[in-house]
């Protein structure tokens, strides 16, 4: 079927079978191979970008489900190391990765998070990047790294 | 790991989407958020020929009082549920069970009526639905219109009373006459599916994988009834259950944590009502 998703302000449009992944879609299609596969089972959150502003696992969507929506992978944060994302660069600052394997996922949970609030608790980030696993950073800076994020936002 | 090849096809109204389940026969399925059938999907377990994709019915996507009861349409996210102020106010137990499923992805995407028509007995909807008494609305070609209670609606893993293009539309919730509630859940991490479960209304006590459907613990209902207190009736959790054996414990485990649990949320229920 023909799928047209507006990737990081852009439209990609191009005919692909009905099981395609969203996940295939942005790296194999539109070529943007920051979204990372971990488990490929929905547990992991690697392969997390916001679809209408929001997380979700490519993985475990359809190309076909995305068709004519919005989507925001980690490439479309900024427009290059120059000039980081108020998140990336809190990840930087905060040595929240080591391998980054999971960074773009992390990320973009995290940008999801304070899009939905803006001053969470430690607890509350916590709680919502339960859906993404990091198998080196551990988890510690990581959680700085968004309430840093998060008070760097914040207007003091 | 991709799911076997199926034609995909997406209906803009209910209606539409009922007329493509009658054209598409026994092996079509409704995605709606796709978050149980699609891990299903990849790994072959569930190989529908074609999927019709009911995601974007908005007219199935709201929360609103309706005379004496809530009704919350069956394409509602679990986050709007969690988000949900009416449901804060009114059904608590259903907004904070919703807020403890899975992680934010998963409940960006997942739906009511998915975990309701999915019957896994280690699902938290199923049994919050019971304990708060719920009735389904259901809409088929063949059988028109008709409500289900939620006591009568699962059938076993992964069975339910639905027939094959029958579309789950709505969910009815009479406003709780008892407001002490509680949830509990028992998993090993934050993201997984509890190994065992316990939904509280009032009165109402269900278990959440304690058996192949959600259940109903009529021993400490009963117990409660009789004027026990929660520890008394909590004694009662495991009865009549047929929870299984598997890698997140042994029957005899899921037995005690029931009894544990019912313990703990007859006493939270209390210290709310
Ligand atoms: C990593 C992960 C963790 C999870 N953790 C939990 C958890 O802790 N607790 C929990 O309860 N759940 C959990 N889930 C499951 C999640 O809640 C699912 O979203 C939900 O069970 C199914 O809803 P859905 O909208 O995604 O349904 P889908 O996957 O789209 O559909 C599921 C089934 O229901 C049918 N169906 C869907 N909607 C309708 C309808 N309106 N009428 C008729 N049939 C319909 C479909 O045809 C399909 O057979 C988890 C899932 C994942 C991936
Ligand atoms: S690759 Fe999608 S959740 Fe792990
Ligand atoms: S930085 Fe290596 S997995 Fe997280």
């Amino acid at each position: 079927m023909k799928v047209t998703v507006t990737v990081n302000g852009g439209e990609v449009a191009a005919e692909v079978a009905d099981r395609t992944l969203l996940v295939h879609f942005l790296r194999d299609v539109a070529g943007l191979t920051a979204t990372n596969v971990g488990c490929d089972t929905s547990s992991c959150g690697a392969c997390t970008v916001l679809l209408d502003g929001r997380s979700v696992k490519s993985c475990t969507v359809l190309a076909a489900q995305a068709d004519g929506r919005q989507v925001t992978t980690v490439e479309g944060l900024s427009s290059g190391s120059e000039e980081l994302h108020p998140v990336q660069q809190a990840f930087r600052a905060e040595h929240g990765l080591q391998c980054g394997f999971c960074t773009p996922g992390m990320v973009m949970a995290s940008v999801s998070l304070l899009a939905e609030n803006p001053s969470p608790t430690e607890d509350e980030v916590r709680s919502a990047l339960e859906g993404n696993l990091c198998r080196c950073t551990g988890y510690h800076n990581i959680v700085r790294a968004v309430l840093a994020a998060a008070s760097e936002r914040r207007p003091s | 790991m991709i799911p076997a090849p199926f034609t995909y096809q997406r209906a803009s109204s209910v209606d539409e989407a009922l007329e493509l389940a009658a054209r598409a026969g026994e092996d079509a399925k409704f995605l709606a958020g796709g978050h149980s059938l699609m891990p299903l999907m990849k790994l072959r377990l569930a190989v529908p020929e074609t999927l019709i994709d009911i995601g974007r019915l908005g007219e199935l996507s709201y929360v609103r009082a309706d005379d004496g009861h809530i009704a919350v349409g069956a394409l509602t996210t679990h986050d709007d549920i969690a988000r949900s102020d009416l449901l804060a106010s009114e059904l608590p137990l259903l907004a904070h069970a919703a807020s403890q499923i899975g992680d934010p992805q998963v409940r960006h995407c997942g739906t009511i009526g998915g975990s309701l028509a999915h019957s896994d007995p280690a699902a938290d909807l199923p049994a919050v639905a019971v304990a708060l008494g719920a009735t389904f609305v259901a809409r088929g070609r063949r059988s028109g219109t008709r409500e289900i209670a939620a006591g009568d609606f699962f059938l076993s893993l992964f069975e339910t009373v639905l027939e094959p293009g029958e579309l789950l539309t709505e969910i009815r919730i009479p406003k709780p006459q008892s407001a002490g509630w509680s949830f509990q859940k028992f998993a090993k991490r934050g993201i997984d599916w509890a190994i065992v479960g316990v939904a509280v209304q009032g009165p109402n006590v269900a278990l959440v994988n304690m058996g192949s459907t959600p259940i109903r613990a009529r021993g400490v209902e009963q117990a409660l009834a009789a004027g026990s207190g929660p520890r008394e009736a909590a004694a009662h959790a495991a009865e009549g259950t047929s929870a299984s054996d598997d890698l997140n414990g042994p029957r005899a485990y899921r037995e005690h944590l029931a009894r544990v649990l019912v313990g703990r949320a007859l006493a939270e229920a209390a210290s709310r009502g």
